[in-house]
């Protein structure tokens, strides 16, 4: 998908700068925009490192363990055909978990795992189970905490207070994870197949 | 909120002295991983980067802009923020690259930089994310999952318009 959206932006940027006589523009944009991706790149490359070694000493000392135990009671009721002690409920809370915290690379493996596990559950297939649904859903909604890139580069853009979108995005976050989780969950109960 | 990251990395290194792991060395190890990680993205950010720069100088993220503008303000919507609420959920990096722009042309402390901030983090790669899983386990009938998901994305795109005006004002 992203072969044909990232060849249209570049049509469709062409196309409008020679419609609008931009095309100077244009041109001065495509000799800076190596630049400034090197910039963002950069940008990026510290708090990752940082942020990725600290987690990793998250997950070696056995936190995230211990935060996923302290969340699996708050996931119970939306997976409650899944066996409480199964590896496909302690991959889920691991992937949640993994999540929250903001370690997206570490999260992703044990969200496979769910999935291949889920899927042996599943007499079907084919098609998706409840509960694979409501898994992914989860993962498409975000569930960060601290939201380490974005603050960052709010700083580096010359933010006064990088951190002062923290409570509205996890409002704006646990909002959003309902309204799926409702629709989801209806539509799973409506269709109990 | 400023000091939320501090003390968390202290709480985890805390934890970690106690549990008695080597915490310094399983830091290099993570940083290793982080630029490991920053290496195999690099080239996805450049290339966006590289094609929202020009999309942006060409002037068609304007004249898109005035096409939107009576529905985007009908929902009080900032309309430097519309092409990034088509972005996100389809590319992570392209949505990276339209918020940085938005920084630059607007500041992040604006009414729409405040409004990207929490969009960007209170949404997802929808897309890539079922793509993803889905695809792992070759599930094609995936039911009522993207309904869900766009939902939540859309649910997102208001309430950060809604979440920064209370928090914020204007």
């Amino acid at each position: 998908m992203l072969n044909y959206i990232w060849s249209g932006l570049i049509i469709i940027s062409v196309v409008c700068s020679i419609f609008f006589g931009n095309t100077n523009d244009l041109s001065k944009a495509l000799i800076d925009s190596g630049a400034s991706s090197i910039q963002l790149i950069l940008t990026m490359a510290g708090i990752m490192c940082l942020w990725s070694g600290i987690m990793k000493i998250a997950i070696e000392s056995g936190f995230t363990e211990l935060i996923a135990k302290l969340f699996s009671p708050l996931l119970r009721p939306l997976f409650p055909k899944l066996d409480k002690k199964g590896s496909a409920f302690q991959s889920i809370t691991m992937n949640i978990t993994a999540n929250l915290l903001g370690i997206g690379n570490a999260a992703t493996p044990f969200g496979l795992k769910a999935m291949e596990q889920l899927h042996t559950l599943n007499n079907r297939s084919d098609t998706a189970s409840n509960e694979m649904i409501i898994f992914v859903v989860m993962n498409t909604a975000s569930l960060q905490l601290i939201p380490t890139t974005l603050a960052t580069l709010r700083q580096s853009y010359g933010s006064s207070a990088p951190f002062e979108i923290i409570a509205p995005v996890w409002i704006s976050s646990a909002i959003s994870l309902a309204v799926a989780l409702i629709i989801a969950c209806t539509l799973n109960i409506k269709q109990k197949r | 909120m400023e000091f939320v990251m501090p003390a968390f990395a202290c709480i985890v290194v805390l934890f970690g002295l106690i549990k008695r792991v080597p915490v310094f060395d399983i830091f290099l190890k993570g940083a290793k991983e982080g630029i490991q990680l920053l290496y195999t993205i690099a080239p996805t950010i450049m290339g966006l980067v590289f094609a929202v720069d020009l999309l942006r100088s060409s002037g068609a993220v304007d004249a898109i802009c005035k096409f939107i503008d009576p529905a985007a303000n009908f929902l009080g919507f900032p309309k430097e923020i519309i092409p990034m609420v088509l972005l996100r959920p389809v590319s992570g990096s392209g949505s990276t690259a339209l918020l940085t722009a938005l920084y630059s042309d607007c500041g992040p402390d604006s009414f729409a930089g405040r409004v990207a901030s929490v969009l960007a983090g209170s949404s997802e790669t929808t897309f890539y994310a079922i793509a993803m899983y889905f695809g792992s386990i070759k599930v094609k009938k995936i039911r009522h999952t993207l309904f869900a998901a766009l939902m939540a994305d859309f649910t997102a795109a208001l309430m950060s318009v809604i979440t920064v005006r209370i928090f914020f004002g204007l």
